[in-house]
């Protein structure tokens, strides 16, 4: 059974069409990345999978379950974790509360337990604290653990987001962008860096990406998406030869 | 703007410096002690506290006293409020509707309730389950007011605390069995200094039990990007509701002990003068911090004490004084900074240092770091 199947997925802001008919069997373990032009509508992709927007029409099931009408909350627990396309941190907390954060979900002690320190709270929030520095410490990102967020350089802002949509434990992860303003150092130490996540946490992944050398380097399947709709689909090699990409590309940077 | 922000920061900079000057010797001098003895100083600082507020009638006279309760009750309406619009990063302005709640539902059971239960010899030690009736009460309404505020996206908090303050108001100027406009009053004067002291201590310990725990990182990342929050699994909702039904608790405790020291409440007590003179303490203190509460409700409580000699022009000075904060120091004293005595041992820098190394040595040396190029 796949992981995710978008059925018909259709959005409008108003009068706007920012998404028609978009469709999509992701099975497990899969890296799949979505690219197009300016406003093609890949990030209202994202947030309607993560119940930002409810879609105008279609349907989403994540492991059978139908994710319309649930919560962003609701969702996030069920395991899809994503990041931003603008860096969304908790600027002013310090890295290691960021990660705590994400264990929103997964802790079940209560208000009383929290009020007066009994020890339910104190187990889990020693658990917590344990796991989320284990993970920063994979990310390599430990050393910053009491760096309050926004003092981080930007490549660590970018690699902190991630290690934070890890700490929600996703099966599904959905990247906005991760390259976004990197240079081409960084850009290679995040491929390498998406492709071990990808192993270490056993993840499916839709990679939403500008840059070319990202997608056509780690992705197995795009789907190239134009004013909404969806133009091309297929591996890397077809999509870079499709006609139709080639055109809804023109006038954009050049494609390789 | 920029200008004028720099002439407050210089003219700040010599308080900060002396506050530096007086603090650093003492902070140096408690850290050079033995652990053994540190974890001691706490629970000796609070004895000693409570031992000062019992002999307190021998030490100072009553205007002091009565000023020191005030400052005391502030700092229980300031640090509760704060969870809302400081760590929370919302806009509640009607906190003295839910202490108005606490303070006529105390009386209410110490003037009625437990003398016709036949508890009348009984009512100063039942005090503080008055005291809880009426924060729970509080925490009721608290609750009705969070739902529909917080039910949709969006800004609706400021108008319906604002419009449950003047319902408050009007309600009870209604309420004949109440007193109505004239008030209510035969309340034996049960809060003192020491009782203050207990619940002040009690409420700032228990609120931040709640920030360093699930919930209150829920609560700061609300104020850090609510969107981001719920798309990292936390229920939103449901944390700001908790979190406001918490603070108006506390407010209707702090109502409370404030009807039980002036004897009489009236409506107009509880009006939103009220409520701006806990916004002031709060941006001026701070906000997102205990400690900036307890500074700013101790710093406005005496100033308007000094400032008696106004008379009603004194009641410009906390409006003003508010506007005069949002533009130039909107944070506040303390803004987003603690204590280091308020933060709980397991949420220090030194503390997170330990957990990593020993996370490290536990870590298999087979993990690959992230990022290394392989
Ligand atoms: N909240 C919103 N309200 C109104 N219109 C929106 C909203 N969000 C996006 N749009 C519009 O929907 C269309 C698709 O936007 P979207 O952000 O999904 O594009 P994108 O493919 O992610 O583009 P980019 O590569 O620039 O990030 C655009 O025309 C955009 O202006
Ligand atoms: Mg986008």
């Amino acid at each position: 059974m796949p992981l995710l199947q978008i059925r018909g997925l259709t959005h409008y802001f108003g009068g706007l069409r920012a998404v028609h008919n978009f469709n999509l069997d992701l099975e497990p373990g899969e890296l799949v990345g979505i690219i197009g032009p300016n406003g093609a509508g890949k990030t209202t992709v994202f947030n309607l999978i993560t119940g930002v927007y409810r879609p105008t029409a279609g349907e989403i099931l994540f492991n059978g379950h139908s994710l319309v009408g649930k919560r962003p909350d609701q969702i996030i627990a069920m395991g899809i974790a994503r990041t931003f396309q603008t860096i969304r941190l908790f600027k002013d907390l310090s890295v290691l509360d960021n990660v705590r954060i994400a264990h929103f979900a997964q802790t079940s002690y209560g208000v009383m337990d929290a009020l007066f320190r009994l020890p339910r709270y104190r187990r889990e929030e020693a658990e917590i604290r344990e796991r989320a520095m284990e993970l920063l410490d994979l990310m390599g990102l430990a050393d910053q653990a009491n760096w309050v967020a926004s003092s981080l350089p930007y490549g660590l802002q970018r690699r902190l987001e991630i290690a934070r949509a890890l700490a929600t434990e996703p099966r599904l992860l959905l990247l906005d962008e991760p390259a976004a303003g990197m240079n081409p150092g960084e850009i290679t130490e995040l491929m390498d860096l998406i492709q071990w996540i990808r192993r270490q946490f056993n993840l499916t992944i839709i990679l939403i990406e500008h840059q070319m050398r990202v997608v056509m380097g780690i992705c197995e399947r795009i789907k190239v998406m134009d004013f909404g709709e969806t133009i091309a689909e297929g591996t890397p090699t077809e999509v870079q030869n499709n006609p139709r990409v080639i055109e809804a590309y023109l006038g954009e940077e050049a494609i390789v | 703007m920029k200008e004028r922000r720099s002439v407050v920061d210089n003219a700040l900079r010599p308080v900060r410096a002396l506050y530096v000057a007086a603090v650093r010797p003492i902070q140096e001098a408690y850290n050079a002690l033995p652990a053994s003895v540190r974890r001691w100083t706490m629970p000796a600082v609070l004895l000693l506290g409570f031992l000062l507020s019992l002999a307190a009638p021998s030490l100072i006279n009553l205007y002091w006293q009565q000023v020191l309760i005030y400052v005391g009750i502030n700092i229980i309406l300031a640090a509760s409020l704060n969870l809302i619009n400081g760590y929370m990063g919302e806009f509640s302005v009607g906190h003295a509707g839910f202490m108005a709640v606490g303070a006529y539902v105390a009386s209410i059971m110490t003037v009625w309730v437990f003398p016709r239960m036949g508890l009348k010899e009984a009512v100063p030690y039942l005090f503080p389950l008055a005291l809880t009736i009426g924060g729970l009460a509080a925490g009721l309404t608290g609750l009705v007011v969070a739902i529909p505020s917080f039910r949709t996206r969006g800004d609706y908090l400021a108008i319906v605390t604002l419009a449950w303050n003047m319902i408050v108001k009007s309600v009870l100027e209604n309420l004949d069995v109440v007193g109505g406009p004239r008030g209510f009053m035969g309340m034996q004067k049960l809060t003192n200094l020491p009782w203050v002291f207990v619940w002040v201590v009690v409420t700032i310990y228990l609120l931040r039990n709640l920030i360093y725990s699930n919930l209150g990182r829920g609560i700061l990342s609300i104020r850090e990007d609510e969107i981001a929050s719920s798309l990292v699994s936390v229920d939103t909702r449901r944390v700001k509701i908790v979190a406001f039904v918490i603070s108006s608790f506390f407010a209707g405790v702090a109502g409370g002990l404030f009807a039980h020291i002036i004897q009489f409440i009236d409506p107009r007590t509880f009006s939103i003068l009220k409520s701006t003179d806990v916004l002031v303490m709060v941006y001026l203190g701070g906000i997102g911090s205990l400690g900036g509460s307890i500074l700013g409700a101790s710093i406005y409580t005496i100033l308007m004490e000094l400032l008696r000699p106004l008379q009603v022009w004194r009641w410009v000075v906390g409006p003003l004084l508010l506007v005069l904060l949002m533009i130039f120091r909107p944070r506040g004293i303390m803004g987003l900074r603690e204590w280091g005595f308020l933060i709980p041992k397991e949420e220090r820098p030194a503390f997170v240092d330990a957990l990593r190394e020993q996370v490290r040595q536990k870590r298999e040396p087979a993990a690959v770091p992230a990022g290394a190029s392989e």
